[in-house]
């Protein structure tokens, strides 16, 4: 029981750093951020109670909140994703068996699972964080396009991350 | 009542989602209005350590731009020395300073939101109050809005409540630049009176209304001019002076004497 919760707080910081310190000072082209800091919540065990999942999620929205000073922004966004959670797993995965301690990965729901999986929450979180960052649908398909844009490019960063998780978990079964 | 309590239980999830979001929309509310902003000090501290540590590390990237930088902007400052006049004119009346420049460095700036800050690494202890402006050796950047002991944050100006008082350098005609909030090289003038003609590369520069600017710092330069078809207010593009995407130094300005003026306002208007 000790040791995801462990990894996932290591996990949390890894995360925060990466996109406060690297990502969100890279300029890509325009608006594009991958906010990679929700694969913290996509990976959370099937397990997780509900109601602390909407927790966790609010806590890390506040806390890129606050370097970013967007204060509510990214936590309305990710708390809102985190909501949506147990129902994309059920929706996508319907008769997925798993243990306590399983993490929804690339592991357990296999690749193109795992894309549908992510790419779906992603696009929600980026839908609401770009609205509510705007509080208007005044350029509506420019922001559209940008939203569509950032959904990939955060996913295809999501995917590469997992798969640097991944590979790191299966190393010491093999040894 | 007992009803109730049970009926939430059952229904904890939805019940913690919606106390959550509501909790995060009156957070960004609150973020969103202008004078929020002026109040709000999420300049804090600990943000401020973790982006100083890695300012520290990343600025070694940067040295040499840098040092290029400042040594034209030395060369700049030279010209302006008495000696580098032919003729000093000394029936001039020497005028105390009423801007002080104090320095600090950019420790974490964004470019690619809708409403950009940037965070200094100077705050009270180093007298920095709200409402300061702040320059890049090119141009104008920002204004404070929020400090800390050790750390301050500033709207830059691309950010949608950014609207600064400006003139047409060539006929003083006195403009606003707003953000054109998609790209974070260029501004928009507007408020242009129909009859002015602009040109591609004419100077905008601050028109010291403010308190926050002195007069004559350069905003930017005109790309485009959008001459109004009704005789109404026409507006330009401009390309800012301060290098957004690259800003690492910059300059809080101090008002010396902004108390005396705002003071005077206030008696003048009663």
């Amino acid at each position: 029981m000790k040791q995801p919760v462990v990894k996932n707080i290591f996990r949390f910081f890894l995360l925060i750093l990466l996109q406060v310190l690297v990502l969100d000072n890279v300029p890509f082209h325009g608006y594009i951020i991958p906010y990679v800091y929700v694969l913290f919540i996509l990976l959370l065990p099937f397990q997780t109670n509900r109601s602390l999942l909407l927790f966790l999620a609010f806590v890390t929205g506040l806390v890129i909140d606050a370097f970013g000073n967007t204060l509510g922004l990214h936590a309305a966004a990710l708390v809102f994703m985190a909501f949506l959670r147990p129902g994309v797993l059920r929706f996508y995965f319907p008769r997925l068996e798993a243990d306590p301690n399983d993490e929804p990965g690339i592991a357990k729901l296999g690749f193109s699972g795992f894309l549908r999986y992510a790419f779906t929450l992603i696009l929600f979180h980026q839908l609401t964080l770009t609205f509510l960052e705007l509080f208007s649908f005044r350029h509506f398909f420019n922001t559209l396009y940008e939203i569509g844009l950032n959904a990939v490019i955060t996913t295809l960063v999501v995917i590469v991350l997992e798969l640097l998780f991944a590979k790191r978990k299966k190393r010491p079964s093999r040894r | 009542m007992r009803n109730l309590i049970i009926f939430l239980w059952k229904h904890q999830f939805f019940v913690i989602f919606i106390i959550l979001e509501v909790l995060a929309f009156s957070m960004l509310i609150n973020t969103y209005s202008y004078q929020r902003t002026l109040s709000f000090n999420a300049a804090n501290d600990v943000t401020g350590d973790i982006l100083d540590a890695n300012n520290n590390i990343s600025s070694y990237f940067f040295l040499k731009a840098e040092n290029n930088k400042l040594l034209e902007e030395n060369a700049r400052l030279r010209d302006k020395l008495k000696s580098s006049y032919l003729n000093p004119d000394t029936a001039k009346v020497r005028r105390d300073s009423v801007y002080i420049y104090i320095p600090a460095t950019v420790i974490r700036n964004t470019v690619n939101r809708y409403n950009n800050f940037m965070v200094l690494n100077v705050g009270k202890n180093k007298g920095i109050k709200k409402e300061m402006g702040v320059i890049s050796d090119q141009g104008i950047a920002g204004i404070v809005v929020g400090v800390s002991d050790n750390y301050s944050i500033a709207m830059s100006l691309l950010n949608e409540n950014a609207k600064i008082s400006a003139r047409i350098k060539k006929n003083n005609q006195l403009v606003n630049v707003i953000w054109n909030s998609d790209n974070y090289d260029l501004g928009k003038v507007v408020d242009i009176p129909a009859h002015f003609n602009l040109n591609e590369g004419d100077t905008i520069v601050t028109s010291g209304n403010s308190f926050i600017f002195p007069a004559g710092l350069v905003v930017g330069t005109i790309m485009a001019y959008h001459k109004s078809e009704n005789e109404g207010l026409s507006t330009a593009s401009l390309k800012y002076g301060t290098p957004f995407g690259q800003l690492h130094y910059v300059y809080i300005l101090k008002n010396l004497m902004k108390k005396e003026q705002l003071q005077l306002i206030k008696e003048a208007a009663q």
